[in-house]
């Protein structure tokens, strides 16, 4: 018996270290950045210059590059993933189909850094010399407004994160289409509806929590990303509206200036960003969890 | 008569192919130029030789293959043995209220964008104890590998047939026992499968290395000691103005994405059985 209660004491004792830990967590993130906080309260969140030369920060340009690069990232990889999900799924036949998935997950595998590389010295060279001036027809938009030089853009930065999170978004959607009872699929043929109709009015609907909940991690995974983004979008803290122009994102600044940052102020406003970064990815996870149970 | 079901049929069709082939194309690009240029970046130095000085050819990644092993080692030591006494705790307590807490808590751990694990070490153990080090390093991987693994096992442990269960609490084993004995024995396939997912996630990491194990050229087993890691020295390299770096860090591109692959062959052949 009193082996018993020692195991148990130990796995209790290594759980609340667990929650403790994840306390500390929150609680180093908001101390640290006290400094910035009191410095400028909100007015750092909508401040739009960042100059640590002159001690100047304001966060808008991060905030602003992250959600733009990971909202319109996923508003590319959603319905290629969910295509990608039902070709596997719906299409082919099913022994191919386990294999071309095994193929697609383990390329999801692929480490962002790897992906950055390819970024480099592929993708950036081709948004220069081949999308921006096949997209110079639609110059007048100022999404599309030509701008760069280097190639080095946040539309580099988008494609990087689509590359990454739509392998994703397929392979957790054609798991969930995989579990969708044959039995209601069969009912629906035996009415005579065609595929396009069983998909849209049972498989799809059937599977809405998973896609929901797949399409909030992968949201996640791309804000939060930071090699790949790094690399390729030219970490410039700008807010530009064309895709072509270079940006930064939250995840980037901190790469590039933990290391080498000296003022106090200027730490702290980092640490700030982190925290930042911390709450979305929190929220997220919150938002997935209330959709889910309310439905 | 082809109706315009038929027509709307044969567009999802289309839709669905083209979404396929257009992911399996840029996937494909990646990986075949990843293979193709860092094949040629390899020869025996390549692996069993030291950095040379900047600007010099030559030379291999010999540091980072090292400082991998030894931050992957380090972290996995630390997250294993936690993750399985959270999730014995998690499988086992019938305190729901603390349960629920720490679910609550391993989700927001485990959606933690890797960056900001990095800046946590930093405050906490960079900063005020060991500056940068491979042991700082491991402990930002583990903060990132250990959510997964609570999830992973818990499932894990929670399949075990109750069955195998009453069988041994019927034989009069003790109730601890049968915990260590019969039941992860019986899930450890695929907790083993768990901890290959995790470390196939970490062996990859650049972000949270940056401020932590920070980097060294030359080889180093001290753990108190900066460390180079193979994605640190890819990221380093792919933005050095050398051209043999640029090679090089292909070469170690190459070699990441093989022990990808195995780690993941592993897995699924564990899983499987």
């Amino acid at each position: 018996m009193r082996s018993k209660k020692i195991f148990d004491i130990i796995t209790l004792f290594f759980s609340l270290s667990y929650l403790a830990i994840f306390l500390l967590f929150l609680f180093e993130l908001a101390i640290n950045s006290q400094l910035t906080w009191k410095m400028y309260g909100f007015q750092f969140i909508i401040g739009t210059r960042w100059d640590p030369n002159k001690n100047i920060f304001g966060a808008l340009p991060f905030i602003y590059g992250t959600i733009v690069t990971s909202a319109l990232s996923l508003a590319l990889s959603f319905p290629i993933g969910i295509g990608t999900a039902i070709f596997l799924s719906e299409v082919i036949d099913q022994r191919i189909s386990e294999l071309l998935t095994e193929v697609i997950e383990l390329i999801a595998g692929i480490p962002s850094v790897v992906i950055g590389l390819w970024g480099i010295f592929y993708l950036v060279p081709f948004v220069k010399n081949f999308l921006e001036p096949m997209l110079s027809c639609l110059s007048f938009i100022p999404l599309f407004s030509s701008q760069g030089v280097s190639g080095l853009s946040v539309m580099s930065a988008i494609l990087v994160l689509s590359f990454m999170i739509t392998p994703f978004i397929a392979v957790t959607t054609k798991s969930a289409l995989d579990s969708v009872p044959e039995d209601l699929k069969e009912a629906m043929y035996s009415l005579g509806a065609h595929k396009y109709e069983v998909i849209t009015y049972v498989s799809l609907p059937y599977i809405k929590k998973a896609i929901v909940s797949g399409t909030m991690l992968a949201f996640g995974r791309a804000f939060g990303e930071t090699m790949a983004v790094t690399m390729v979008i030219g970490n410039m803290p700008t807010i530009a509206l064309s895709l072509f122009s270079p940006g930064y994102t939250i995840p980037a600044v901190i790469a590039n200036e933990l290391t080498e940052a000296i003022a106090q102020l200027h730490i702290s406003s980092l640490i700030f960003l982190a925290l930042i970064l911390e709450i979305m990815s929190i929220t997220t996870i919150f938002v997935e969890r209330l959709i889910i149970r309310k439905w | 008569m082809v109706s315009t079901k038929d027509i709307k049929d044969s567009l999802l069709n289309i839709f669905a192919t083209l979404s396929f082939t257009v992911v399996m194309i840029t996937l494909l690009l990646i990986v075949g130029t990843t293979i193709i240029r860092g094949i040629k970046a390899i020869n025996l130095d390549f692996f069993f030789a030291l950095p040379n000085p900047p600007g010099q050819p030559g030379g291999g990644i010999l540091n980072a293959i090292v400082g991998s092993l030894i931050l992957v080692v380090i972290s996995m030591s630390i997250s294993i043995p936690v993750a399985l006494a959270v999730a014995i705790y998690l499988y086992r307590s019938r305190n729901m209220g603390l349960k629920e807490l720490i679910r609550v808590a391993n989700g927001a751990l485990g959606g933690t964008p890797s960056i900001v694990a990095g800046v946590f070490v930093y405050l906490m153990v960079v900063v005020p104890i060991t500056g940068f080090s491979a042991l700082a390093g491991a402990l930002a991987l583990s903060f990132l590998a250990t959510p997964a693994m609570v999830s992973i096992f818990e499932e894990a442990l929670k399949l075990v047939p109750h069955e195998i269960l009453e069988a041994a609490v019927s034989l009069g084993v003790e109730d601890w026992k049968v915990l260590l004995f019969v039941i992860v024995r019986e899930a450890l396939p695929m907790i083993l499968s768990g901890i290959l997912i995790a470390l196939g996630r970490i062996i990859g990491e650049t972000a949270p290395l940056i401020f932590t194990a920070f980097g060294s050229p030359s080889l180093n087993l001290d753990p108190t000691q900066p460390t180079s890691a193979l994605p640190l020295l890819i990221y380093n390299y792919a933005m050095s103005p050398w051209k043999d770096w640029q090679e090089k860090a292909w070469g170690a591109a190459f070699v990441l994405t093989i022990l990808e692959l195995l780690i993941y062959l592993l897995s699924r052949r564990i899983s499987k059985r």
